[in-house]
């Protein structure tokens, strides 16, 4: 079947492509089964009274979130965001432009919540909920990774992000779920991660690491698992452990520890920082996922919490940690209350795992020899999350430049891309959101188009080599879809697997 | 009295009951209905005077809009200043003595009205002329600029072409302000310009014509990107810490 999708022809002059109505009007994900959906407490298939289920959700989630009340009004039809969809501009596909993705959900708001769509539903585009629209709301906004770059460019910044959640929220109370991300979220729980790693695996994976850095380095660096009492907590995507170029960033974080003498570990508790609530909209399993690591956190008597190389991950630690769990400040409930105070004073908030490698960096405890980067010429892809939902550092902006200051010291060639595609108006990978599943290859590589295009032109002009990038998905997503473009898989790569090339280990230890 | 000067003074009675509680209402309710998470997108200010000046920004200057299509911003933006300097021109049947920098603006407030149109008349043309902007419009886009071109057509007739005697306009405001009654003049245009604004106020509150009070209410562009310092609670998530 993979075999069968053609990428889309990089356009040397992008423009905006002319509508191909239906043109992805059959693609969708598998739907989630009995089993995956009601250990997540969702009804295991289509509930008989969908319907009624679905706006009774749907009025709830009016009452609960500002976002979802305002954009559903808010919208001038001004078609700004209409062409800043990378799943638009690579399928053509006009339900995949941001607000004709919002209008599936803005037109059942209209019938059935304004007086406007109540009365004249033809005369401002409302329709009924009918199982079409149903099913349509299920393909399409299984078409969003959840980007946000859409965001940017409203006027009112009406976030289709919001909507999404939102419709995701409402399919799984009808019983119509994803199955990707739902069987995902009930590993995490039930194993203690996404890709359902136990335990005992990890260990042995994380044994094979040590094993392999000492034969590579002839150090011994460890990569401790639920040690208590150690200063770190490192939380990071599972992808991490095994899946390439994942591990090769772990090494860097493993080797970026080893030489600052920081003692870290890792849980196996906690053995996973994505955390997919956020991707199907729903603030409980959210609340849930994000919990894990706070208990993981009391349970190991850490002094501060690092996350790793993981873009959604960021997102949720820097913008929603401390309001689910109160890792952070201002909490008053108990569990968050110890947790504050077991915390290092410094460090009470979750930092990136770039945050601590760039203040090593800085106060010059790293040894780094740049030269050993010198085969790459490398260029950097800003993750949506991190981009449009996260801050680093102290500044506005810290999220664009503290990743791209450790790459101008672990590596002599560096230059940025187009800067439509960078900074806060980064194109997504294509994979995010829920999406990276293999059912969904054809959206995934169309998607990819607009950042593909961005990096042919540095390969063109500069011969860039590599793509670093601090995202596990987009690390998944790159690795799959390069090849479609012509790209070669190995390009893309972590921020910290560069800083594990030129980490000098021998040197300062 | 006539009956039309008694129906346009109910009728205004009527429409600005309508807009009054009804934007009243939205608004309440956007104010009362939480934002649970913080979802400010970047750039995000970290101070709550930063929030303020990005949002002057993009109220007054569209600044969002501006980096995402310049010929959408330069006739949305003709456009939106021209009805702001046209209703503050307006202020003058609404106030007694004028006020002096309402007085300052009547110059103005006449171009305004041709460009007011002229942008609407732009917009028009783009939702018309371009596919996916054709293909996004429902029925209700295409009549609210229709309403509003006819009511800055009407407007202009009154400047250019046919007088009103607007001296008996203000009185006849003047007069529903302070309830006691006067008559309107009998010209054509004015009743044509009167009956639309009169559609106009009591379509806003329930049309997309939302997005004036909407903005200020929307989470990625009104919240201060502070998650670290401040803790952000909405009520109903509060309750759930209880279980
Ligand atoms: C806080 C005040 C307001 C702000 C910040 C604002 C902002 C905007 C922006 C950014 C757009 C999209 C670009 C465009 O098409 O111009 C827009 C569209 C529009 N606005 Fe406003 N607006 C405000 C008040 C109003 C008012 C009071 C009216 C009418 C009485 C109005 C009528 C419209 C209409 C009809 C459109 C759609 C134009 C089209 O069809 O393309 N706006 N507004
Ligand atoms: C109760 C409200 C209103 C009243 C009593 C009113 C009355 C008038 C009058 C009497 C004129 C003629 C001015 C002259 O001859 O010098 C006029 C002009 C005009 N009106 Fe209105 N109007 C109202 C609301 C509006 C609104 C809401 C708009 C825009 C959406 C508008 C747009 C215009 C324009 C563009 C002109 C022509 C330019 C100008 O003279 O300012 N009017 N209006
Ligand atoms: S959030 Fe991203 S994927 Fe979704 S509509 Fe907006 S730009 Fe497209
Ligand atoms: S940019 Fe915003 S207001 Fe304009 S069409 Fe898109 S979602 Fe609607």
């Amino acid at each position: 079947m993979a075999a069968k999708i053609e990428a889309p022809a990089l356009r040397e002059y992008p423009t905006v492509p002319t509508l191909a109505p239906g043109a992805m009007a059959e693609s969708k994900p598998y739907v989630a089964n009995e089993k995956m959906q009601e250990a997540l407490g969702f009804p295991g298939q289509l509930v008989d009274d969908w319907q009624e289920k679905a706006l009774g959700r749907m009025s709830e989630l009016l009452a609960n979130y500002r976002s979802l009340r305002v954009y559903m009004d808010a919208c001038v039809h001004c078609g700004a965001c209409t062409d800043k969809c990378h799943y638009f501009i690579g399928t053509q596909d006009p339900k995949n432009m941001p607000v004709a993705r919002q209008e599936l959900m803005r037109s059942v708001y209209r019938r059935y919540f304004s007086v406007a769509g109540r009365l004249m539903p033809q005369l401002v585009g409302a329709r009924d909920l009918t199982k079409e629209v149903l099913d349509e709301w299920y393909n399409y906004f299984n078409q969003c990774s959840e980007c946000r770059r859409c965001s940017v460019f409203c006027p009112y910044g009406i976030d289709t992000a919001e909507v999404t959640m939102a419709a995701k929220e409402i399919l799984d109370c009808v019983g119509y779920g994803q199955k990707y991300s739902n069987e995902i979220i009930g590993k995490v729980h039930r194993i203690g991660n996404n890709l359902g790693l136990p335990g005992p695996a990890l260990e042995d994976t994380l044994l094979g690491l040590e094993e392999d850095v000492k034969e590579d380095t002839g150090v011994d660096v460890r990569f401790p698992l639920d040690e208590a009492g150690a200063e770190v907590l490192l939380v990071t995507p599972s992808a991490d452990f095994f899946a390439e170029p994942h591990v090769d960033s772990l090494v860097g974080y493993a080797k970026v520890f080893h030489q600052a003498g920081i003692r870290w570990t890792l849980s196996s508790k906690a053995s996973e920082a994505g955390n997919f609530g956020m991707f199907i909209g729903n603030y409980d399993q959210l609340r849930k996922i994000a919990l894990r690591i706070r208990e993981a956190a009391l349970e190991l008597g850490v002094k501060r919490i690092v996350v790793g190389e993981c873009g959604h991950a960021w997102r949720v630690a820097y913008s929603f940690w401390n309001t689910l769990t109160g890792i952070g400040a201002g909490a008053d409930d108990p569990f968050a209350v110890m947790l504050q105070k077991q915390l290092d004073h410094r460090y009470k908030q979750p930092s990136h795992i770039c945050e601590v490698t760039w203040d090593l960096i800085q106060r010059g405890a790293l040894s780094l020899d740049k030269e050993a980067n010198d085969h790459r010429i490398i260029t950097f892809h800003d993750s949506c999350n991190v981009a449009r939902g996260s801050r680093m550092g102290d500044s506005a902006g810290g999220q664009f430049e503290i990743p791209r200051a450790i790459i101008r010291s672990v590596a002599n060639k560096y230059v940025d891309m187009a800067p439509d595609t960078t900074h806060e108006k980064t194109f997504c990978c294509g994979g995010g959101g829920g999406l990276l599943t293999d059912e969904l290859m054809e959206l995934r590589v169309k998607g990819a188009l607009p950042r593909m295009e961005a990096l042919q032109q540095v390969v063109d002009n500069h011969g860039v080599n590599f793509m670093a990038t601090i995202c596990a998905i987009c690390k998944a997503q790159f690795t799959k879809v390069l090849p479609y473009y012509g790209f070669k898989m190995g390009m893309v790569g972590g921020v910290h697997q560069l800083v594990s090339t030129a980490i000098q280990l021998g040197a300062k230890s | 009295m006539s009956t039309a000067s008694i129906g346009f003074a109910i009728a205004f009675y009527l429409a600005a009951a309508v807009f009054g509680a009804g934007l009243a209402l939205r608004i309440a309710l956007y104010g009362r209905t939480p934002a649970p998470l913080k979802i400010p997108t970047t750039p995000a200010p970290t101070t709550a005077a930063g929030v303020a000046f990005r949002m002057f920004r993009e109220v007054a200057f569209f600044e969002s809009l501006f980096k995402a299509n310049l010929w959408l911003w330069g006739l949305g933006w003709l456009f939106h200043v021209s009805l702001a300097l046209v209703i503050l021109r307006h202020l003058r049947y609404f106030t007694e003595p004028v006020w002096g920098w309402v007085a300052f603006v009547q110059p103005f407030g006449i171009y305004a009205g041709l460009a007011m149109v002229a942008g609407l008349a732009g917009l028009w043309l783009r939702r018309v002329v371009l596919e996916r902007i054709r293909y996004i419009s429902t029925p209700s886009d295409h009549l609210i600029l229709a309403l509003l071109i006819l009511i800055g057509i009407s407007g202009l007739m009154m400047k250019f072409v046919s007088h009103t005697d607007i001296v008996a306009v203000k009185a006849f405001f003047l007069g529903l302000m302070r309830f006691d009654w006067q008559p309107l003049p009998s010209d054509g245009p004015l009743y044509v310009h009167l009956s639309l604004v009169v559609v106009l106020l009591v379509v806003f509150p329930f049309s997309k014509l939302l997005h004036a009070p909407g903005i200020f209410f929307s989470p990625t562009r009104n919240q201060v990107d502070n998650p670290r310092e401040a803790r952000h609670l909405a009520a109903w998530a509060a309750r759930l810490e209880k279980n």
